[in-house]
């Protein structure tokens, strides 16, 4: 096959066009520029936006023996991610802008361009497994290494884009894949880990949000009330900086009378409110969300023992019920309570190992009223 | 894909003569520092200053006026900032600095560098559709206050559309107002006649790699009457106005490299400009919406560069490459990520049509096979680049 291989400049998308090569595919490397500046975005080891991850990443490339060309994505990225990013935490919601870059950029715009250009298949770095289900549909599963699993980023991928998709590293525990690289000699073998959002330079989420929302920022701050009292606790510059499920950065001050940790139970972006209180009234037992995206048949109801929901990266599986209405409305009944959900993150829908879908949290219903 | 690559990137760099390699590798095994005073060194500095010499003679300047740098960027900086801050030491009124839009950013960069960090006053000068510099324009932004002008940049033919500008008349306009011009000739040389004397220019700059000699070595050429202050201070070997120790070895085999690419550029020139214009034809006759850019006469012989419409260009790049066949989206890199190249945009074209564009670039070593591989490529690569427009 002729695979074009999406390389950020990290150890494990270096590997895994290594091995595309090695399986006898015909390997092109290709690098997302996603900031037509590029110091703008994060600097060091950790993104996939620095002229140094470019450079990185086209050492690989040399080593590996692949062309390798640099794609300015920057436009596309700025319109489909930073800019829904910007809207989602103006509206009060959390979003990811991993899944939302997987979605409409590694696996639809480079994609599409990949298959125009003669290309079979994109390959990636990300942990997860994909084979042929019984149905002759292609399933993707999580990672062999749970740790590393990134199902959760890519439950946003329909049939077509997994037919057209290789996760190399999907059946290889983390450190095997550092081991290998030294061993091929790929020189990005101890650059760390990229976590958090390539976008934001320095990790300081509500800091970016306060300079690049400015006046798209529906308030520039509000009350931080006590949500069973009403009773103003402190101040805050913008919801913006708040995710629900947030205990750290309050800064009230005043510590609750039973001094029990507070946390954020609700924002009000219209009214500029930050509604906190104890823990378990964030517990959550339902869930309504929209815009799902099914990896293979669209279901209308999942249900049983290995159903479950992951509602964040790295977050805990939660046995569910889950009903579709009208194709595109998605109720999830939480068998097992999660807690500290906002509206904007995505529920990725799994049956044991297997992704079954996604969709974008629209409300949560709270165990304690 | 074919085993030994079509190369069509001449502009970037082209490969080196046999002569002068041979030169170039006589010199690397002797030893001797040119600013040595022993017999060695004494041997080192004859070689450089023979190499002068022919360099002199070739580009019709004297030995003296020409001063080795590390290339066409050092000596497009050297007589930017150089010539600039030696004329306003002058006069402190000459803060002007007039540059076309369309210069290489080995020219541009400087420029632009002197206005935030100097108190330069940057006007760049428009140009055509063509490319050219509007003479017009540039008489009005002289005539405005002449005595505030430190110098005139405007190059000999632009590096990725290939238009020749109007450099004689260029001077006419600077020279009676005591304006020093500076032109960068990289590209030209060995492409186009080139005297410096005639020229009536105060600085030009010439370069190795583009004309059959090595990397990492180049001249400015600066009349004697001009001063120039130094960028790089240490030993003061050229003329005070460069210091570093003298790369014998390069030098020789650049001087080679220039003689021989001016005593054959009229031939080099016919022989290249009937493949480009094969190529050219045969571009157009496959892809009949692509478009020429560039003045279609009065430009590099070796330069076809065409825009095509509805492609990106490293789609089509990325694809010829896949086929054997290497050639430039013709713009500067960032990071690898293609910019949509200035020439395009001040020559008036939008954003997405700038980013339609390849350049090919014939040399010395292109043949008719080269255009062949081209012409039988472009039409299913051009298909397939406009179903892979993002």
């Amino acid at each position: 096959m002729k695979v074009l291989a999406a390389m950020s400049g990290g150890v494990d998308s270096a590997v895994a066009a290594a091995r595309a090569a090695e399986a006898g595919h015909d390997v092109t490397g290709i690098h997302l520029a996603l900031s037509r500046n590029p110091a703008s975005y994060r600097s060091g080891a950790r993104g996939c936006c620095t002229i140094e991850d470019a450079n990185d990443a086209r050492r690989a490339a040399d080593v590996i023996g692949i062309p390798f060309y640099v794609w300015d994505l920057s436009e596309r990225f700025h319109a489909d991610v930073v800019e829904d990013f910007m809207d989602e935490y103006a509206a009060g919601r959390t979003p990811n802008p991993c899944l939302r870059c997987n979605e409409r950029i590694k696996f639809a715009a480079v994609l599409d361009r990949a298959l125009a250009l003669g290309f079979d298949a994109v390959a990636t770095g990300h942990y997860a497994q994909l084979r042929t289900g019984t149905d002759g549909l292609v399933e993707m599963h999580r990672a062999a290494d749970a740790g590393k699993d990134q199902s959760y980023v890519l439950g946003v991928l329909d049939q077509q884009q997994l037919a057209h998709s290789l996760f190399p590293l999907g059946d290889t525990p983390k450190p095997a894949v550092r081991v290998e690289a030294e061993r091929r000699g790929l020189l990005v073998a101890d650059k760390p880990d990229s976590h958090d959002i390539c976008f934001v330079a320095d990790g300081d989420n509500a800091g970016w949000l306060r300079e690049k929302l400015g006046d798209r920022a529906p308030n520039h701050g509000g009350a931080i009330v006590d949500d069973a009292t009403g009773e103003e606790l402190g101040r805050h510059d913008g919801t913006f900086g708040f995710t629900i499920g947030q205990r750290k950065g309050l800064r009230l001050g005043v510590p609750a009378p039973d001094g029990r940790p507070r946390f954020v139970l609700d924002i009000e972006p219209v009214e500029g409110t930050v509604r906190v209180g104890p823990r378990e009234r964030l517990a959550v037992s339902a869930l309504e969300a929209d815009r799902p995206r099914w990896c293979g048949t669209v279901p209308r109801v999942l249900e049983g023992p290995a159903v479950t929901v992951q509602l964040r990266a790295h977050g805990a599986e939660h046995r569910a019920r889950v009903e579709v209405h009208d194709g595109d409305r998605v109720r999830v009944e939480l068998l097992e309570h999660a807690s500290g959900i906002a509206p904007g993150q995505a529920a990725v829908f799994y049956d044991g190992t297997r992704v079954v879908g996604s969709a974008t949290i629209t409300a949560t219903t709270r165990v304690a009223a | 894909m074919t085993a030994t690559p079509v190369y069509l990137d001449h502009a970037a760099t082209t490969p080196m003569v046999p002569a002068a390699i041979e030169t170039m590798t006589r010199q690397l095994a002797d030893v001797g520092n040119p600013s040595s005073l022993h017999a060695s060194g004494r041997h080192a500095r004859r070689v450089v200053e023979e190499a002068r010499e022919q360099i002199a003679h070739a580009l019709g300047c004297r030995p003296g006026e020409v001063v080795f740098t590390s290339g066409g960027t050092e000596a497009d900086n050297l007589a930017v900032k150089g010539i600039f801050w030696s004329r306003r030491s002058a006069d402190p009124r000459r803060v002007r600095v007039l540059a076309t839009a369309v210069e290489h950013h080995a020219v541009l960069d400087p420029v632009h560098w002197l206005g935030e960090h100097e108190g330069a006053e940057v006007e760049l000068l428009a140009v055509d559709g063509e490319g050219r510099v509007d003479l017009d324009a540039l008489r009005a932004t002289i005539e405005r206050d002449p005595a505030s002008v430190a110098l005139v940049s405007v190059m000999w033919g632009n590096n990725e559309v290939g238009t020749l500008q109007p450099v004689a008349e260029v001077v006419a306009l600077a020279a009676p107002h005591g304006i020093p011009v500076h032109s960068d000739a990289v590209q030209a040389l060995g492409a186009v006649p080139l005297d410096f004397a005639a020229s009536g220019l105060d600085a030009m700059t010439v370069t190795g790699h583009k004309v059959g000699g090595p990397y990492g070595v180049g001249a400015l050429l600066v009349r004697r009457q001009v001063e120039v202050t130094a960028l790089v201070h240490g030993g003061g070997q050229e003329r005070d106005i460069r210091s570093g120790t003298i790369d014998t070895p390069a030098i020789a085999g650049f001087a080679t490299a220039v003689a021989h690419a001016v005593e054959h550029q009229p031939a080099h020139a016919e022989r290249v400009a009937a493949l480009r214009d094969r190529l050219v034809a045969g571009l157009l006759a496959a892809v009949p919406e692509a478009v020429l850019n560039g003045d279609p006469v009065e430009r590099l012989p070796g330069n076809a560069h065409l825009s095509f419409p509805g492609c990106e260009g490293d789609s089509l790049l990325m694809l010829l490459d896949a086929r054997g066949i290497e050639c430039s989206t013709g713009s500067a890199c960032s990071a690898g990520v293609p910019q949509a190249s200035h020439v395009l945009l001040a020559m008036g074209h939008p954003d997405d049509e700038a980013r339609s564009s390849l350049r090919f670039s014939l040399g010395h070593t292109s043949t008719d096979a080269d255009v062949d591989a081209v012409l039988e490529a472009i039409g299913p690569v051009v298909a397939r680049a406009r179903a892979a427009r993002l």
